[in-house]
């Protein structure tokens, strides 16, 4: 693990046991405006990785190229290549990737369902109907995410009726629901207050002993609060990625600094 | 920049606008007091539910007011389902490109054809080519076909009404896209959908032009025994007993006009009303 920081920089064609995605010379394009251009990069397995930069730094791009949720804009094209376990995502069904790589958006985003259907959607789809383990899951998935204590007794209500914050946590108990490997978390707390912000990062920072985490965050702070490495985008490229302290103490490259201390963006 | 001139200047506003929603109003307001006023002494059990006598001056309008249901809620059993799936294709799966804008633009067209042009269609297609001769099934049938423009037109913005990310939260999830549109899509959108085919039927129900040559009959002895017969029609019988039947008492007319409203009307409330009731529980 030691030469983690010296191979990211020039990313290993052959990828370690322990790196869990990795890109390989992706560009992405919409329409004629290129948001990505040839990113390498890998993510391992159990890390939080930041990913920082300002407006049209093709980092929100990125994060939904992964579970290919970019494939719904009619205009996105891709090159490049992204591994998820060493096996190219363009070779697996979409279904099959997503319900590995979930993903948490920017506004919590709830089914105008009940809390419980609202977390039970994902393994339905999946096929799951029996009723005791849709229970499990639920509770499973809630406890997981910090709101089970909050929400025990009212699963039937409608998920609209939570805060903005409690929505955001049951939005990743619906994701944990379906048992990825990978949670993308594309500005999770924008919309949110402190407290609740707290609340997310808790559980963010709980979950990555199972879970591989990808973080796309506006927020500097948060990127030093809860990133193992920080990736910092710039105008589409990769500018430097290292371990969140080195980003944030003596990062190499002078835009990095210019950007954490507010210079622009 | 007078406080006063702005002031008279926002009244002048006010009153042109307000004038032009009264002109807008006011004739159906007068069109319905006048087919209340006239039509409601004729409005008795008997009318409603016996068969025409005396060549249609006596007697009751039953089987037209039967004909017509017959006719719309057949010409639904068509026209519902094909414009609905027709406007998922093109809303959920059909890429965005000429052929599909096209398709679109010819939809939007279809809508504003007169109706006697789908009269005269469904007089070739179902009566004569396909044989299905002068009945209930050609009349539905061109009905049909004139309401799937309408159905389409309004499932498919009742579909785009519903927020983009309820898609991709759903297909995040690892739904498929048929699973998308099925619990996540269609749910949000179906008070939409009733409403838009409520209201075109309605339409159809009113319809002369349609059915003049494919379904209705001047005069039945009987009522229709099967979707191959013909059947009367509340709007033609209207037209004949006011038009072909001379020495006709004024109040049949009206009486007449008052049930067909009636039902376009209640109709229509009944799709606000459901719109309505779905709005409250929506709330995204």
């Amino acid at each position: 693990m030691q030469d983690n920081t010296v191979a990211d920089k020039i990313p290993n064609p052959e990828t370690r046991n322990s790196d869990k995605i990795s890109i390989r010379n992706l560009n992405i394009w919409f329409g004629r405006v290129q948001a990505l251009k040839n990113l390498n990069l890998l993510v391992q397995s159990n890390e939080i990785l930041s990913v920082i930069g300002p407006a049209s730094s093709g980092k929100t791009s990125f994060l939904r190229q992964i579970n290919r949720l970019n494939e719904l804009e009619v205009n996105c094209r891709v090159k490049g290549e992204i591994l998820l376990d060493k096996k190219n995502i363009q070779e697996l069904r979409c279904e099959i990737l997503r319900k590995r790589v979930g993903m948490i958006f920017a506004l919590p985003q709830v089914l105008p369902l009940s809390i419980y259907d609202n977390i039970a959607y994902g393994p339905r789809m999946h096929g799951i109907t029996d009723k005791n383990y849709l229970d499990n899951i639920i509770e499973q998935s809630l406890t997981a995410s910090f709101i089970w204590d909050e929400v025990k007794d009212r699963l039937n209500e409608s998920a609209l009726k939570l805060s903005g914050g409690q929505q955001q946590r049951l939005c990743i108990s619906r994701t944990l629901a379906v048992k990825p490997e990978v949670i993308l978390f594309d500005e999770p707390c924008s919309g949110l207050d402190p407290i609740s912000t707290a609340k997310v990062e808790e559980s963010m920072l709980k979950l990555k002993k199972d879970y591989t985490i990808v973080l796309v965050t506006n927020n500097v702070k948060q990127a030093a609060r809860v990133g193992d490495r920080t990736a910092f985008f710039l105008m589409g490229e990769l500018i430097e990625i290292d371990k969140t302290d080195k980003i944030f103490t003596a990062p190499g490259d002078k835009r990095t600094d210019d950007y954490i201390r507010g210079k622009f963006g | 920049m007078g406080g006063v001139k702005t002031t008279t200047k926002q009244k002048i506003a006010f009153s042109v606008l307000f004038l032009c929603t009264l002109i807008v109003v006011l004739p159906v307001l007068f069109v319905l007091w006048a087919i209340l006023k006239g039509g409601a002494p004729a409005i008795n059990w008997q009318f409603l539910s016996t068969m025409p006598r005396e060549g249609m001056r006596e007697g009751g309008i039953y089987p037209a007011i039967i004909g017509t249901i017959y006719l719309v809620s057949l010409s639904v059993l068509f026209s519902l389902p094909i414009g609905l799936f027709a406007a998922i294709y093109l809303n959920e799966y059909a890429k965005d490109n000429l052929l599909t804008r096209l398709i679109r633009l010819a939809i939007v067209n279809l809508s504003g054809v007169s109706s006697v042009v789908y009269g005269l269609f469904g007089l070739a297609l179902f009566v004569n080519f396909l044989k299905f001769g002068v009945s209930i099934l050609s009349g539905a049938l061109t009905l049909a076909i004139m309401n799937l423009p309408v159905i389409i037109i309004a499932s498919t913005e009742a579909l785009a009404s519903v927020p983009f990310s309820f898609r991709e939260v759903s297909l995040s999830l690892g739904a498929s896209r048929w699973q998308t549109v099925r619990y996540s899509v269609l749910p949000n959108a179906i008070p939409g959908i009733l409403t838009g085919a409520i209201l075109s039927l309605a339409r159809a129900a009113g319809e002369t032009a349609p059915i003049l040559f494919t379904v209705a009959a001047f005069y039945l002895p009987k009522l229709p025994k099967s979707i191959f017969d013909q059947a009367m029609a509340l709007p033609y019988h209207l037209y004949i007993i006011s038009t072909q039947i001379p020495n006709i008492k004024t109040e049949v007319r009206y009486g007449t006009a008052l049930v067909l409203i009636g039902i376009v009307f209640s109709m229509n409330i009944f799709a606000v009303v459901i719109r309505a009731k779905f709005r409250k529980k929506k709330k995204w």
